[in-house]
C-alpha cells in the first residue's frame, strides 16, 4: 500500500503550473512544511481514515455546520493543514493592515468632505452608482473613527508565489468562527503534528474583537454592553453569530429583541428593558432598519440607524461600508492606498478592468474567454463566469449582458491559485485555494488574527472557493521558525533518565489527595484490568 | 444508616469527582499545551504533576510500563503525565483508579444507592479498558470527555433518583469536599509555581468556568475577578464558596440537633470557618494572600474529612488473620 501522496501530481490550470503550498518541486516538500510531509507520509492510511470519521462525528455532535442548498452539513474541513511560514506571514498581516487602514480612510472620506472626489483619484459616479452607497450614512460619526471594525481581506497566491488581493469584505465578513473550530479540531485529531510545530494560537480573536467593540462605545460609557445582532437561526452562518456570542460573553439578539425609544437602543430583558451601546450586526445594510431601507424587513431595528446618528449607538461594521469594498473600487485601491497613506501598495490587486471605459470594455469583449467575470454587486461565489471553463453559449449569453450594463460587472485576469493536498477519496490530490485572513481595528491599531480561512475547491480543476460553492476549508497554521518541540514518541533510553532524574525535584508539590475505601478488594480487579489493556498493540 | 455504607458513600461522591476534575485539568492544559506555541511542555507537566502531589520520577515509571519514553531532552513529556494522571492502575489518585474505587465502594452499598446508579457506575467501569485504549491510540481528549460524560451521568442520576436522605447527603458532601480541594490544589499550584501571572483562561477552563466568566463580567479574565470569581461566586457551582456552602448544608441536615448554639460538629465548624473567612474578606487582601489562604483551604478539607471520619464512619477495623508461627494477631486495615 503506498502512502498518502501516492500518485500527487501538481495541478497546470490553462497550461501554467500552479504554486503548490508543500511542494516546491514534485516530491520535494518545501523547508516550511518538511516536518509535515514526513508526518503524514508515515501515517498508515487506516489510521487517517479513522481520524477523518473522529472529524465527523464530532463536528455533527458539536452542530458545526454549514446551510449548503438548504441543506445542514458538517463543516467540511480537510485535515491536512495549509502552513505558511511567519516571515510571509508578516509581510502579509502587513499588507492586510495598510489595505485596513486605506479603506477607513476611504470611507470618512466618502461619507464626509469627499476630498478624494474633488481631487479626481477616483470618479465621482464611483460612489453615485454603488448600490451600497448609502446617504442614510452621511452624518453618522463613529465615536472612534472606526467604521470597519472587522475585515475579511481575501488573498490568493499566483504561480508566483505572491499573494494578491482578490476582494476585500468589509461589511459582514464570515467565517472566523471556522477558523478558530478548525483549530481546535485539528489540535484534538492531530495532536502529535502540533508537538512537532510552533503554530501561533488563534484563540484570542474573541477577546479583541470584544476590545475592538468595546472600544467603539459611544463617549459616556464606563461599562458598555454590546450585543451580536443575528438575522435568526435561519442564516447560514448562524453557528458563528452564537459562536462569538458566547466566546465573548455577551447575548446574541434579532431584530424583535431590540427596541427604539428617544433614538436610544435597549434590549428587552426578563428584568425590564437593558441599554445597548454596540451593535455588532451580522445583518446587511439593506435589512438593518425598515425606516430607512426595505420597509419590509422583520429582522431589523426600525430606528437603529437614527439612534446611531444620534450618537447613542455603534453600528459595527458601520453601515455603507458596501462603497469601499465594491468590486469596482477594487479596481481603484492601489491608486487610494497611494492617496491616503503615501505608501505603496505591499499586497497587489489581481489586474482588473473597468468595464464603464469604453476601450477597456472593447479588449475584454475581445478576449472573454480568458477572463473571469464576476457581478460587481455579488459575493459569496454567486454569478463568476470563469472564461476558459464557460461554454460558447454562456459566453455569449455574457457579452449581451457586459454591454446592457457594464456597471454590474468586472471582468479580471484569471490567477492560478495556489495548491495544496487536499484528501480526494483515500489518497491526497492538489486543490485550489484562498486565504481570508481577518483584521480587527480598535481604534488604536489593527490586528491581524495568524491564520485565517483558507478554502478549498474540492471539484478536481475548480477556481472557485466559496463554502457556498460546496467548497471545504484548512487550518491555515502560520508557523514560528526557530526550534521545534520534540515529538513526544521517540525511542527511549533508561541510562538518560536516570542520569537526569536526580536533579529535577519539582519546585512545588502539593499534597497527594487522600484516598479512601475500594482500593482494599479492587487489587485483584485492577490487575485483572491492566492484563486486558495491557493486551492490545502499543 | 450504617457507617460503613455512609463512608462508601462519601467516598463515591469523592472519587468521581475526583476522576471528572483530574479529567478536566487534563484536558484544558494539555490541549492549551498544542495551541499555543510558546507555553513549554516541560512546566506544564510539571504543574499538573505538583496538582496530584506526583513526582517526574512517577511519571517516568508509568510511562515506562507502556513502553513510552517519558522524556524530551531533560523534561517529562505530557504523554507520560498523562499516562500516569489518567490511566495508571498503580496511581490511586489517578482517573482510572479512581473510577475503579468508585465502582468498588458501589458495588459494596448497592442496596444504598438506586439501581440506575449502581448501573451507571459499573458501565463506566467497564467501558474503561476500551476507553483507554482509544484514549492512547488516537488522542487523550476522547478519554477525557468519556469520563466527564460518565461523571455527568452518575451526578444527575444522583438527583433525579436519589431521595434527599442522609445517603445522598453523604454522596454530595463528598462530591462538594473533593470540588473543593481539586480547585485550591489547581489554584496553590498555579500561584506557588513561580509563575507570577498565571493563565487565567487555562484555570478557568479547568472548572468549565470560562464562559460562565465571561457571561458575568464580559471582558478577558483578569487575576483579580478570575480568583474573585473561583474563589467567591455565589451562582457558579463550582466555586469554592458554592462548594464550601453545600458541604455545610449537607453537614448542618446530617445532624439536625445542632442548631441552637454554638458548633457541635467539628467538621462543620471547620468548613464554615473556611467559608466566612474567604467570603468576608476584601478582595484585594484575598488576592493578596491567595498562596496562604488556598493552603488553609486544603488542610481544612483535609481536617473536615479526618473529623467526618471520625464522627461518622467510626468502625471495627476488619480482622485479618495471619498465619500460625507468625504470631496470631488483628492487624488494622490499611490506614486511610
Amino acid at each position: 500500500m503506498g502512502d498518502l501522496f501516492e500518485g500527487y501530481t501538481p495541478a497546470r490550470p490553462f497550461g501554467t503550473p500552479a504554486w503548490d503550498e508543500m511542494f516546491e518541486a514534485p516530491g520535494t516538500p518545501r523547508a516550511a512544511a518538511r516536518t509535515l510531509h514526513d508526518a503524514l507520509q508515515a501515517l498508515p492510511a487506516d489510521d487517517f481514515e479513522s481520524r477523518c470519521a473522529a472529524r465527523d462525528r464530532s463536528f455533527r455532535d458539536r452542530g458545526i455546520t454549514f446551510q449548503l442548498s438548504g441543506e445542514e452539513r458538517p463543516f467540511p474541513l480537510d485535515l491536512i493543514p495549509r502552513i505558511i511560514p511567519e516571515q510571509e506571514w508578516t509581510v502579509l498581516a502587513a499588507g492586510v493592515a495598510q489595505r485596513v487602514r486605506a479603506l477607513e480612510a476611504l470611507l470618512a472620506d466618502l461619507y464626509g468632505v469627499g476630498q478624494i472626489l474633488e481631487d479626481r483619484v477616483v470618479p465621482r459616479s464611483l460612489v453615485t452608482s454603488s448600490q451600497h452607497f448609502h446617504r442614510a450614512a452621511f452624518g453618522v460619526e463613529p465615536p472612534n473613527g472606526v467604521r470597519i471594525h472587522v475585515a475579511g481581506i481575501d488573498v490568493v497566491r499566483g504561480a508566483d508565489g505572491k499573494f494578491c488581493v482578490l476582494e476585500d469584505n468589509i461589511r459582514c465578513p464570515s467565517g472566523v468562527s471556522y477558523v478558530i473550530e478548525n483549530r481546535r479540531m485539528m489540535a484534538r485529531i492531530f495532536p502529535e503534528l502540533f508537538t512537532s510545530h510552533r503554530v501561533l494560537s488563534v484563540a484570542s480573536y474573541p477577546v479583541k474583537l470584544l476590545e475592538a467593540l468595546r472600544a467603539a462605545a459611544p463617549g459616556g460609557t464606563h461599562d458598555p454592553t454590546v450585543v451580536v445582532l443575528t438575522p435568526g437561526v435561519y442564516n447560514s452562518a448562524y453557528f458563528e453569530h452564537t459562536f462569538l456570542a458566547r466566546q465573548m460573553g455577551i447575548e446574541l439578539v434579532e431584530g424583535r429583541d431590540l427596541i427604539c425609544r428617544a433614538d436610544r437602543i435597549y434590549m428587552r430583558t426578563s428584568s425590564g428593558e437593558q441599554r445597548v451601546d454596540v451593535v455588532y450586526r451580522r445583518v446587511d445594510d439593506e435589512y438593518l432598519d425598515p425606516l430607512h431601507f426595505r420597509p419590509d424587513t422583520l429582522v431589523g431595528c426600525p430606528g437603529l440607524l437614527n439612534a446611531a446618528r444620534a450618537g447613542n449607538v455603534t453600528i459595527a461594521n458601520a453601515v455603507g461600508n458596501g462603497v469601499a469594498d465594491d468590486k469596482l473600487t477594487y479596481t481603484y485601491m492601489p491608486d487610494i492606498i497611494r492617496y491616503y497613506l503615501s505608501e505603496d501598495p505591499i499586497l497587489p490587486n489581481v489586474e482588473t478592468y473597468r468595464l464603464e471605459d469604453p476601450d477597456q470594455l472593447d479588449y475584454v469583449l475581445g478576449r472573454i474567454d480568458q477572463l473571469v467575470l464576476k457581478p460587481v454587486a455579488g459575493s459569496g461565489g454567486y454569478g463568476i463566469l470563469i472564461g476558459p471553463q464557460a461554454t460558447d453559449e454562456q459566453l455569449a449569453e455574457a457579452r449581451t449582458t457586459l454591454v446592457a450594463d457594464p456597471r454590474a460587472w468586472t471582468a479580471q485576469e484569471i490567477v492560478a491559485l495556489s495548491t495544496a493536498p487536499t484528501r480526494v477519496g483515500d489518497r491526497l490530490a492538489p486543490r485550489h485555494l484562498d486565504l481570508r485572513p481577518f483584521a480587527v481595528n480598535d481604534g488604536q491599531q489593527i490586528w491581524v488574527l495568524p491564520g485565517g480561512l483558507t478554502r478549498v475547491a474540492l471539484p478536481e480543476g475548480s477556481l472557485v472557493v466559496n463554502s457556498s460553492q460546496g467548497g471545504g476549508s484548512k487550518d491555515t497554521w502560520v508557523t514560528m521558525a526557530g526550534p521545534q518541540r520534540r515529538l513526544s514518541q521517540t525511542a527511549k533510553s533508561p541510562e538518560r533518565r536516570m542520569a537526569q532524574s536526580a536533579t529535577d525535584a519539582p519546585p512545588h508539590r502539593g499534597l497527594r489527595p487522600e484516598t479512601g475505601p475500594g482500593f482494599d478488594d479492587t487489587g485483584r480487579q485492577q490487575q485483572q484490568q491492566q492484563q486486558q489493556s495491557g493486551s492490545r498493540p502499543c | 444508616m450504617l457507617s460503613r455504607i455512609a463512608e462508601s458513600l462519601f467516598w463515591i461522591g469523592r472519587y468521581v469527582e475526583r476522576a471528572e476534575d483530574t479529567a478536566r485539568i487534563l484536558d484544558v492544559h494539555i490541549h492549551h499545551l498544542l495551541e499555543a506555541p510558546v507555553t513549554s511542555e516541560a512546566d506544564l507537566c510539571q504543574s499538573l504533576l505538583a496538582i496530584m502531589g506526583m513526582s517526574t520520577h512517577e511519571a517516568d515509571d508509568a510511562a515506562a510500563l507502556e513502553g513510552l519514553d517519558s522524556r524530551d531532552s531533560a523534561s517529562v513529556n505530557a504523554r507520560a503525565v498523562t499516562e500516569l494522571l489518567a490511566f495508571d492502575v498503580n496511581n490511586p489518585c489517578s482517573i482510572v483508579s479512581s473510577l475503579g474505587a468508585a465502582r468498588a465502594n458501589a458495588r459494596g452499598v448497592s442496596e444504598a444507592i438506586s439501581s440506575e446508579m449502581w448501573e451507571a457506575l459499573n458501565v463506566t467501569y467497564n467501558s474503561l479498558p476500551s476507553q483507554i485504549d482509544l484514549g492512547r491510540r488516537i488522542a487523550p481528549y476522547a478519554f477525557f470527555r468519556f469520563v466527564r460524560e460518565r461523571a455527568a451521568i452518575i451526578a444527575g442520576l444522583t438527583e433525579s433518583t436519589m431521595s434527599r436522605d442522609d445517603a445522598w447527603r453523604f454522596m454530595v458532601l463528598g462530591r462538594s469536599l473533593e470540588r473543593v480541594d481539586m480547585l485550591a490544589r489547581l489554584l496553590s499550584t498555579a500561584v506557588a509555581g513561580g509563575d507570577p501571572s498565571p493563565d487565567w483562561v487555562v484555570l478557568l477552563r479547568s472548572c468549565s468556568a470560562h464562559e460562565a466568566f465571561l457571561r458575568t463580567y464580559r471582558r478577558e479574565p483578569e487575576p483579580t475577578p478570575a480568583a474573585e470569581f473561583l474563589l467567591l461566586d455565589r451562582l457558579f457551582p463550582r466555586s469554592v464558596f458554592c462548594a464550601l456552602s453545600t458541604a455545610e448544608e449537607c453537614l448542618a441536615e446530617l445532624d439536625p440537633r445542632s442548631n441552637r448554639a454554638g458548633m457541635a460538629d467539628e467538621s462543620r465548624r471547620i468548613l464554615g470557618h473556611l467559608r466566612t473567612n474567604l467570603e468576608f474578606r476584601r478582595i484585594d487582601d484575598l488576592v493578596q494572600d491567595l498562596p496562604g489562604l488556598l493552603d488553609a483551604v486544603q488542610k481544612g478539607c483535609s481536617s473536615a474529612s479526618a473529623s467526618l471520619a471520625e464522627r461518622y464512619f467510626r468502625q471495627t477495623s476488619p480482622i485479618e488473620w495471619a498465619l500460625e508461627g507468625s504470631g496470631l494477631r488483628t492487624t488494622p486495615a490499611a490506614p486511610r
